[in-house]
């Protein structure tokens, strides 16, 4: 495409730079024009959203956020389900797949190969597949309208399981642990004092994967809870298009919208740098 | 003799920390997915007040979703609107892949970029899809934009057209993964051999000629992991179209996936049919992964 106009080297490169640089600053647009849409219209009142779009930021932040926190959706214990939920699956996901892909690294024995495969090849089973049956076994214990199916099933998350143990393969000795056995530590306690501690980097990326997966899931829990009180924000998110939003206060949806984004999008500018490296090594989609 | 017995000794422990992983799969993850498919043969659903079933029926599930049209359908709208997010999300991809890892064009402020294009990928599903249709609403700031700028006379009902709800369907979908889709390509182009482009440079190639006869060719594992894992993905799309149409998949239908359907069937509870599409999803699912897994491990032994 634009990069026919290279075939001198010198003139070539700088012309290309310039399209690629108009290209990138154009995507970048794209990406991040609908955010600050998002954040210019949650601090307009309704009356000035419904007189056109401006570009400028307007006064009424706080105003639309008390009149959501009053209004009829359980916001707050929404935001501390969501929260509740994604930190104690993010916490059960790094810690057990940590435990897995050291079960496989670290010992030799006769499933080890078996239970590796195993792993990877229900990698790829979506959740969605299994759900039908999922929900009728909560049913049977008793855990319908619970969050507990919904932290629980962390503890065997195959893509975790998978980025543990190529860190692992790179940066675990085996020696090392060999030698804390010398020195007489328990299996269990080489793994939680010697194990986990180097395992950190790695942890601490996919803690951040797990969180933000479990705080934007919609379908599973959309299913499972019910009471109005136990429901997470992507579930109010949808009563909200589901209920007459002619009617509604516009500032109210908009703060609505950006109080379940901007939380996520703070976090990860604060943590990019470890974001955007530990995509690579995990490589399978959501 | 000693040394191996007390090497068994510890291998036990193998076994013991793959415990918490193999129960809780087990309960989870394998007893569902056994019993989704015992349901798949049964009928099992609520007329009104009275329950039906569960009956043993045989295949009779699976030949209703087929024969009564729905099944084809949807798994067209799905397969149209991840194609449509798909070849942009690519042709993107590959072009932000060659230009940052290009050591010619020494691209200032990749990192600022990189951020940017892969913070759609975190964003909630479907709080982006709720605030699209805000946006696009017929007195949305989109259409006022619009007509601001002259390009419309009067507000276009973006939500009453196919081809525009799958377009926005499409373009959610192209803004949230062609980061992810980026950062994976160039990890795949990082890893080609840097002699090959300064050989290819000494004999005068072009920009133009190394992508197409260098990069391209060699990135094609990568090329089909992304595509394949991608279409998985595309096959679970959910979120971005249940909160766009508000679970009715209209105009028509027309933008009605495979997931919103199977989450109708759940809702009203009718187990055989939700039963059967779930096995039909598992099925392509497990065709698709296994050809991945094939890629990968050629990949490997090479």
């Amino acid at each position: 495409m634009a990069n026919n106009t290279s075939n001198s080297q010198g003139g070539g490169v700088h012309a290309r730079r310039i399209v690629s640089y108009i290209v990138l600053i154009l995507i970048s647009f794209l990406c991040l024009f609908w955010f600050y849409v998002l954040f210019i219209n949650s601090t307009r009142s309704n009356s000035e959203l419904s007189a056109g779009f401006t570009p400028f930021p307007s006064v009424h932040l706080i105003e639309n956020w008390t009149n959501l926190k009053n209004g009829t959706l359980p916001i707050v214990s929404g935001m501390i389900n969501s929260l509740l939920i994604a930190v104690l699956t993010a916490t059960l996901a790094t810690y057990f797949s940590t435990m897995t892909a050291y079960a496989i690294h670290a010992y030799d024995f006769k499933l080890k190969k078996f239970m590796f495969t195993f792993i990877l090849m229900i990698m790829m089973i979506p959740t969605q597949v299994t759900v039908l049956g999922f929900l009728q076994l909560i049913d049977k214990m008793h855990l319908d309208n619970s969050a507990i199916p919904l932290i629980i099933p962390a503890i065997a998350s195959p893509a975790v399981f998978f980025y543990m143990k190529q860190y692992m393969d790179s940066t675990l000795p085996l020696s090392l642990i060999e030698a804390a056995r010398i020195d007489g530590s328990g299996e269990f306690r080489t793994f939680n004092q010697i194990v986990v501690p180097l395992m950190k980097p790695a942890i601490a990326v996919q803690a951040i994967f797990s969180f933000v997966g479990s705080w934007n899931n919609y379908f599973t829990p959309a299913l499972v809870l019910h009471d109005d009180t136990k429901k997470t924000l992507p579930i109010l998110i949808a009563q909200l298009r589901n209920a007459d939003w002619l009617k509604f206060d516009m500032g109210q949806v908009y703060i609505m919208i950006a109080f379940s984004i901007f939380p996520v999008i703070i976090v990860y500018l604060i943590l990019s740098r470890y974001i955007v490296g530990g995509v690579t090594l995990g490589g399978v989609k959501g | 003799m000693n040394k191996k017995s007390k090497v068994v000794r510890y291998n036990k422990w193998g076994y013991i920390f793959l415990i918490p992983f193999t129960v809780i799969f087990l309960i989870f993850q394998l007893i569902p997915l056994v019993s989704t498919i015992y349901n798949s043969f049964f009928e099992n659903y609520r007329s009104g007040l009275t329950q039906i079933g569960p009956n043993f029926v045989g295949l009779a599930n699976y030949a209703t979703i087929i024969t009564n049209g729905d099944l084809p359908m949807y798994f067209k709208n799905t397969m149209i609107m991840w194609v449509l997010g798909f070849i942009p999300q690519i042709i993107l991809s590959l072009l932000l892949g060659a230009w940052f890892t290009d050591p010619s064009l020494r691209l200032k402020g990749q990192t600022f970029f990189k951020t940017v294009i892969y913070l759609p990928n975190l964003i909630m599903a479907s709080a982006f899809a709720m605030l699209f249709f805000t946006l696009f609403a017929d007195s949305g700031p989109i259409n006022s934009l619009l007509i601001q700028l002259g390009v419309f006379k009067e507000a276009f009902s973006f939500m009453d057209h196919a081809a525009s709800v799958r377009g926005l369907v499409a373009t959610m979908n192209c803004l949230m993964w062609f980061g992810n889709t980026t950062i994976l390509l160039m990890a795949g182009m990082l890893g080609i051999d840097p002699s090959l482009f300064e050989a290819a440079q000494v004999d005068g190639a072009t920009a133009n000629q190394i992508f197409y006869k260098i990069t391209l060719p060699l990135l094609r594992p990568i090329l089909v992991f992304v595509m394949i894992t991608s279409l998985i993905g595309g096959l679970q799309m959910f979120d971005v179209p249940q909160i766009l149409t508000n679970g009715t998949g209209n105009p028509m239908r027309s933008s009605m996936t495979l997931i919103m359907y199977l989450n109708k069937h759940l809702y009203s509870k009718n187990f055989g049919l939700a039963g059967a599409l779930s096995v039909f999803m598992f099925v392509i699912t497990a065709i698709l992964s296994l050809i991945v897994y094939k890629f990968t491990n050629v990949q490997e032994q090479k």
